[in-house]
């Protein structure tokens, strides 16, 4: 097989989710984007190992790794997802703007919890 | 021991002694005196040895060199002549004569510990110019004496006179002093070698390519130094300080060290005749000037001080008609009776209670209260007018001779033009001498009026200095044989005509002055009764004079050490009509320093504040500039920070293909080509 | 751009891309149903509708994997991506009241900048790829280098410290997640009264 078949189908796979990235506005949806690249790269990984017939297998136990590292950040990730959610209620990544340049912090905690 | 390691020790045991006095002053205070008087007087004795060992003979000259120094060395060398042998004994003895003479006159200043360490710097330095045969190690006692002047000038740093007269002093020698050192590299650089033997040897053998450039950057120094015209104004405000400091910068110390170069580098001078007559008219200036200042000035210390600036004009006038032999011996009688009258001055202000001669001269029998002093400075000032067997008149004359011989066309290098100036200039200022020399003698001894607040008796390392002092005033001109033979050999003896003459002017001008001060003091005895009798018929003038008298009366209450104004009034002051109109302006330096303000100060002011005006309206608008243009961007920077985490990741992650689109295009082309 | 004709295009040595094997017609078939399953992903309005379109783009990963004959990281992958993240994601959703139907804002207004950003990295990507290994061959006959024997045998010979590093990680996940979903007041959560 061509190696330029999965290498080709990573990279697009791991824009697509670089979109849905920068696009999605729920945090969630956001977390799926993320996992659509982490197997992009999975892909990638298996296919070169594949290909390079590797005496210690490193991109099949890197992939398995990532997996394992993957499944722990979804679980972090949606903790996260849910207290922001319990405390501003909401997910939308575009609302959460306490950084922005002259936000009043005090005062935008209750205001942003009715919507 | 050798007489090298003597005259090694002689500026190092005033160093060590200022330095132990410097560390010691505050916690020991009992050392301070025994380390002030003790190494100077150990040095004074060892010049004395090392000037019977060096004898008037050949030059004792050695050379060390500490450490590579480039294109030109430095060496440490010492080159003892006979001016050298014989100008370090007047050194000596005078420091000493000040630190003991100090040692009662500043008895209770609580700053008496780095007085006197400074004093001993001050003699050290001036010791090692003396000493010195290479010019930077000359150079620098000359800069530590320029600073050792600022500290002592302004010893009383309270009063607003002394601050500006130790800066003005400072700035003003400075002033001479960068020409100087440019001079010295120059001369240096023309020589290959800063030692003085190698630098009189490159001389004789006609090696020097500019000598009028270096003689006239050497002179703008020594000006300064010697308080010639027109850097001499320092001087007569420098009597702010303490009036032993005075007596050691005016006799012993400071200026005498400008004659002294010039005397030691005379061949370099001589050889270039410009360079001569520059001098000749300097000195001839300074001296007229100044004799006509010194019968204007009511403070006692600053008719000496232009006295002083006058005798330098003498020295430095001996020089430039290349007769160094006259102008050393002269720098050495100077330096007793001048040192003498200094200290004699300090003793009459003590009991007087004022700097003012005004005041002096309305208070009867300061003479007798003070009569150790009376007789010294009778002694001095006969010295300084050049009365016939003291010290100053064969001093006097050995530099007329030197002149006449000059301006007769006798001199092998000095253009006779530059002789008859000094001729005509030094007789005239002979007459002035006498002139201020009588009028401060009557103004200060024969004073009537309520008799002198008594203040008890002098002590005496007060008196004694005096009289050990008064003896070379006295009996230095007998010496003026024996040692022609320390100099080049030139005879220093009077001769008839300069003798008649000299002698002569200077009887013209005590008598015209005694002749001026009787009518005076009659005048003054008769506006005074006038003033008593508050009678119209005295009329307007006497009327205001009494005014004044009276409002100047207050200062006769403690030892001022600033300058009261100008007497007028019954203050029997022959100067007045002695000098006539030009009265006013010789009382104010002949308005030197109006003029300088002029010159200088002004336009130096008017450049600060064009510069300041520059720096706050336009260099200030581009910080300003700088600033208000950064806050600007920072502004339009704000309006990206959205707090949008996504709109951040796009711009992160647009950057980075654009980086890694040009790394693959750059790869390609580089791999292409 | 469909990557099949980039491919067919640049392919001209080695066995051609003209004359594809079987494995490579059911690995094209496979990642196009793939990649479409992904774009529906990050594009549907109904957010539940694309965790369930994750799971197909998963899938069809793990069949690439198969195809590719690393069968151990195929069922990990149907284990842990479509058994536990997925369902994890799901109850994300539902927990954060998440629209059931059609969401109108469910992009931000990013998007146009996302979609220039992601497709100038997929070009860039796809020609450097492309450019790199259109001639490189993968062969697939062999010893069998991603069954569970292999897998097992690297793993617990090569690979025990990372592997034993990584469980720490995972423990420490755990608890990290526990600590941050626990609620600490439940006096204020009742006031809120959002769950």
């Amino acid at each position: 097989m061509h190696l330029a078949y999965p290498a080709v189908l990573a990279a697009l796979l791991f824009c697509t989710g670089l979109y849905g990235v920068l696009a999605r506005r729920n945090a969630i949806l956001v977390l799926m984007s993320v996992e659509l690249m982490l197997n992009a790269v999975n892909l990638n990984l298996v296919a070169f190992d594949v290909w390079l017939r590797d005496a210690l297998h490193a991109g099949q136990a890197l992939t398995l790794f990532t997996i394992a590292i993957a499944a722990a950040e979804i679980g972090i990730g949606l903790a996260i997802v849910l207290m922001v959610y319990r405390n501003r209620g909401t997910s939308d990544v575009d609302r959460l703007r306490d950084t922005a340049e002259g936000h009043e912090p005090a005062a935008n905690n209750q205001s942003e919890v009715t919507a | 021991m050798s007489t090298t390691t003597l005259a090694v020790l002689v500026p190092l045991l005033p160093f060590l002694g200022a330095v132990a006095g410097l560390l010691l002053g505050r916690t020991a205070p009992g050392f301070v005196r025994p380390l002030a008087i003790l190494p100077t007087l150990a040095a004074a004795v060892l010049a004395v040895v090392v000037a019977v060992r060096q004898g008037g003979g050949p030059a004792i000259s050695t050379a060390t060199e500490l450490t590579p120094t480039g294109s030109v060395p430095i060496d440490l060398s010492l080159y003892i002549d006979g001016f050298a042998a014989l100008v370090a004994v007047l050194v000596g003895v005078v420091a000493t004569c000040v630190q003991v003479y100090s040692t009662a006159y500043l008895r209770e200043d609580p700053r008496y510990p780095s007085y006197a360490a400074l004093v001993s710097l001050f003699t050290s330095a001036m010791l090692l110019v003396v000493y010195s045969g290479d010019l930077m190690v000359l150079l620098v006692g000359w800069e530590i004496m320029g600073i050792c002047s600022y500290f002592l000038v302004g010893h009383y740093w309270e009063t607003e006179a002394a601050r500006s007269a130790s800066l003005k002093a400072f700035l003003v020698t400075k002033l001479g002093d960068v020409p100087f050192l440019i001079g010295l590299f120059a001369l240096a650089a023309d020589a290959g070698s800063f030692q003085i033997t190698k630098i009189l040897g490159t001389v004789a053998a006609g090696g020097l390519d500019h000598p009028t450039l270096i003689a006239l950057l050497l002179l703008a120094g020594v000006a300064g130094k010697s308080a010639q015209f027109p850097l001499h104004t320092w001087l007569p405000d420098a009597m702010a300080g303490p009036t032993p400091v005075s007596a050691l910068i005016h006799a012993a110390t400071m200026v005498a060290a400008g004659v002294y170069f010039i005397a030691r580098l005379l061949p370099v001078f001589a050889a270039s005749s410009a360079a001569l007559v520059v001098m000749a008219v300097m000195a001839a200036v300074t001296m007229v000037g100044s004799g006509l200042a010194a019968i204007a000035q009511d403070d006692i210390k600053r008719v000496l001080a232009y006295s002083t600036v006058g005798q330098l004009g003498y020295m430095v006038g001996a020089l430039a008609v290349g007769d160094r032999g006259a102008a050393v011996f002269h720098l050495l009688s100077h330096g007793a009776f001048k040192a003498l009258l200094f200290l004699g001055a300090g003793v009459i202000i003590h009991a007087a209670g004022t700097n003012s001669l005004g005041a002096m001269s309305r208070m009867g029998g300061l003479a007798k209260r003070i009569p150790d002093a009376f007789w010294t400075m009778t002694i001095a000032l006969l010295a300084l007018a050049a009365v016939p067997p003291f010290a100053g008149f064969f001093s006097k004359e050995a530099v007329l001779v030197a002149a006449e011989h000059t301006a007769t066309g006798h001199s092998e290098f000095a253009p006779s033009a530059a002789g008859w100036l000094v001729l005509v200039a030094g007789l005239l200022t002979a007459l002035l001498t006498a002139a201020y020399a009588t009028r401060l003698w009557l103004m200060a001894f024969r004073g009537r009026g309520a008799a002198a607040p008594d203040h008890g008796k002098e002590p005496l390392a007060m008196t004694g200095v005096l009289w050990l002092l008064a003896i070379p005033s006295v009996g230095f001109g007998l010496a003026a044989g024996p040692i022609a033979g320390w100099f080049d050999g030139g005879e220093l003896t009077p001769t008839l005509v300069t003798s008649v003459l000299g002698t002569g002017a200077a009887a013209i001008g005590a008598m015209l002055t005694y002749a001026l001060w009787q009518r005076a003091s009659a005048k003054a005895a008769l506006v005074s009764a006038a003033g008593t009798r508050v009678a119209a018929a005295a009329g307007e003038p006497a009327a205001v004079a009494a005014a004044e008298s009276a409002a100047e009366a207050p200062e006769v209450a403690e030892v001022t050490h600033d300058h009261p104004a100008v007497p007028a009034g019954p203050a029997a002051d022959p100067g007045k009509a002695f000098l006539g109109p030009l009265h006013r302006h010789a009382a104010d330096g002949f308005h030197l320093d109006a003029v300088y303000d002029r010159l200088f100060v002004r336009p130096v002011r008017a450049a600060a504040s064009l510069v300041r005006f520059l720096d706050r309206e336009v260099v200030d608008t581009y910080v300003r500039g700088a600033g208000t243009g950064t806050q600007l961007l920072g502004s339009l920077v704000r309006r990206a920070q959205t707090g949008n985490v996504q709109s951040y990741l796009s711009a992160l992650l647009a950057g980075a293909v654009v980086l890694a689109i040009a790394t693959a295009v750059l790869a390609n082309v580089n791999a292409g080509s | 751009m469909s990557p099949a004709a980039t491919l067919a295009a640049a392919a001209t040595t080695g066995p051609g891309f003209l004359s594809p094997t079987g494995v490579e017609i059911a690995f094209v078939l496979v990642g196009l149903a793939t990649l479409g399953a992904a774009l529906v992903t990050v594009t549907t309005k109904q957010l539940v509708h694309a965790a369930l379109w994750l799971v197909v783009a998963l899938g069809g990963i793990a069949v690439e994997y198969l195809l590719l004959t690393a069968e151990f990281i195929a069922w990990v992958q149907v284990l842990i991506y479509l058994g536990s993240v997925v369902v994890l994601l799901l109850f994300g959703l539902m927990l954060t009241k998440a629209p059931i139907g059609r969401s109108p804002d469910a992009d931000s207004g990013n998007r146009w900048i996302a979609l220039g950003v992601a497709v100038v990295a997929a070009a860039s990507l796809v020609w450097v790829v492309v450019d790199a290994f259109r001639t490189t061959w993968i062969d697939l006959d062999g010893p069998v280098q991603g069954s569970t024997k292999v897998s097992g045998e690297i793993l617990f010979q090569h690979w025990v410290l990372p592997f034993e590093a990584l469980s720490v990680l995972l423990l420490a996940a755990l608890i990290g997640a526990i600590v941050l979903s626990r609620r600490n007041d439940p006096a204020d959560a009742s006031d809120k009264g959002q769950r």
